[in-house]
């Protein structure tokens, strides 16, 4: 598909790299012209985990019993040695082994 | 003075990117495609949640689809170039702008930590940004060579790169129920709106949810 269709793919790539800067450049051109409050401040600083857990919770639903290990794997080894990669590697190899499990 | 005070971010930098490289590469991106995306794009979380939502073909609604992922996903950044203009302040404007496409969380953390203790040399988020984006952009290669390698993604566990390495993130962000709303509504709608909508609508409805939610944490 992406190679049927470079300048889609262009197209996208572009558009997203534009959305990205415009945020990036956006918050710095706008205040002074608008002010922000504690609430609003709060639904932003919220937005990361919630964008992560909506992204993590249907997988985990989706993926059964050998995704709930897998994530479960990476969350354990994350709260233990506080490392992003061992946490992934720990995923993966679980996730790797339920598979060859037959899950 | 700024590249070097990001060395401590560059492992988890890399980590990250090689998952990235390792999905694009699942996706039958080429590894120019791969580049192309993570050097233009450059936002990591942005990147890999538009790649697992990536469209079968591009029409102007799949892309619109992606510009809004994007959007939303990094909507946190209106806020944090916003934090920027006193650290700018007298800086003219060709130089400005330019510096803020490399603008990042960890640059950013550290370019206040370096404003708060007296600092107040421009180039310091600069130098951070350049040698984070050097080190993001490399280091897919890796990630994708070893993605492209792996016949069937399941066999290895490489399906689920995205969510092992999305818990992993959450877990410093937990910090307390009262103070996780935010996350706590927006895994509740997504698996609520993908049970009911399918699609991508449950990333929608999962951030908006958290968003609106986010209103209620504990400062």
């Amino acid at each position: 598909m992406i190679e049927k269709d470079p300048l889609g793919f262009l197209t996208a790539i572009a558009a997203m790299a534009i959305v990205v800067y415009l945020m990036r450049a956006g918050g710095y051109w706008l205040i002074g012209r608008v002010t922000i409050g504690p609430r609003l401040r709060r639904m932003f600083d919220a937005l990361p985990g919630a964008i992560i857990a909506a992204t993590v919770a249907p997988a985990m639903l989706q993926g059964g019993l050998r995704a709930v290990l897998a994530v479960g794997a990476a969350a354990a080894v994350m709260i233990v040695l506080r490392n992003d990669f061992a946490a992934v590697v720990a995923g993966v190899a679980v996730a790797a082994g339920a598979f060859a499990l037959g899950m | 003075m700024g590249a070097m005070s990001v060395l401590p971010f560059l492992p988890g930098i890399a980590a990250f990117s090689m998952a990235y490289g390792t999905v694009a590469a699942r996706q039958g991106f080429s590894l120019a495609d791969t580049l192309v995306m993570t050097g233009t794009v450059y936002a990591g979380l942005a990147q890999m949640i538009a790649l697992e939502n990536w469209p079968r073909e591009f029409t102007a609604a799949s892309i619109l689809v992606l510009v809004a992922i994007v959007a939303l996903v990094n909507l946190r950044y209106l806020l944090i170039g916003a934090t920027m203009r006193s650290f700018f302040a007298g800086e003219p404007a060709h130089k400005v702008y330019p510096t803020l496409f490399l603008l990042s969380e960890p640059n950013w953390l550290l370019t206040l930590r370096y404003q708060a203790n007296g600092g107040r040399d421009p180039a310091y988020l600069l130098g951070g940004g350049v040698a984070i984006w050097i080190v993001w952009v490399v280091t897919a290669i890796p990630g994708y060579l070893a993605g492209a390698a792996v016949g069937d993604p399941q066999r290895f566990g490489l399906d689920l790169v995205v969510p092992a390495f999305f818990a992993a993130m959450l877990v410093p962000l937990w910090r307390g129920p009262r103070r996780s709303f935010g996350w706590i509504a927006g895994a509740a709608a997504a698996v609520a709106a993908q049970q009911l909508l399918g699609g991508f609508w449950y990333l929608i409805f999962g951030v908006v949810a958290g968003f609106l939610a986010g209103a209620f944490n504990d400062d």
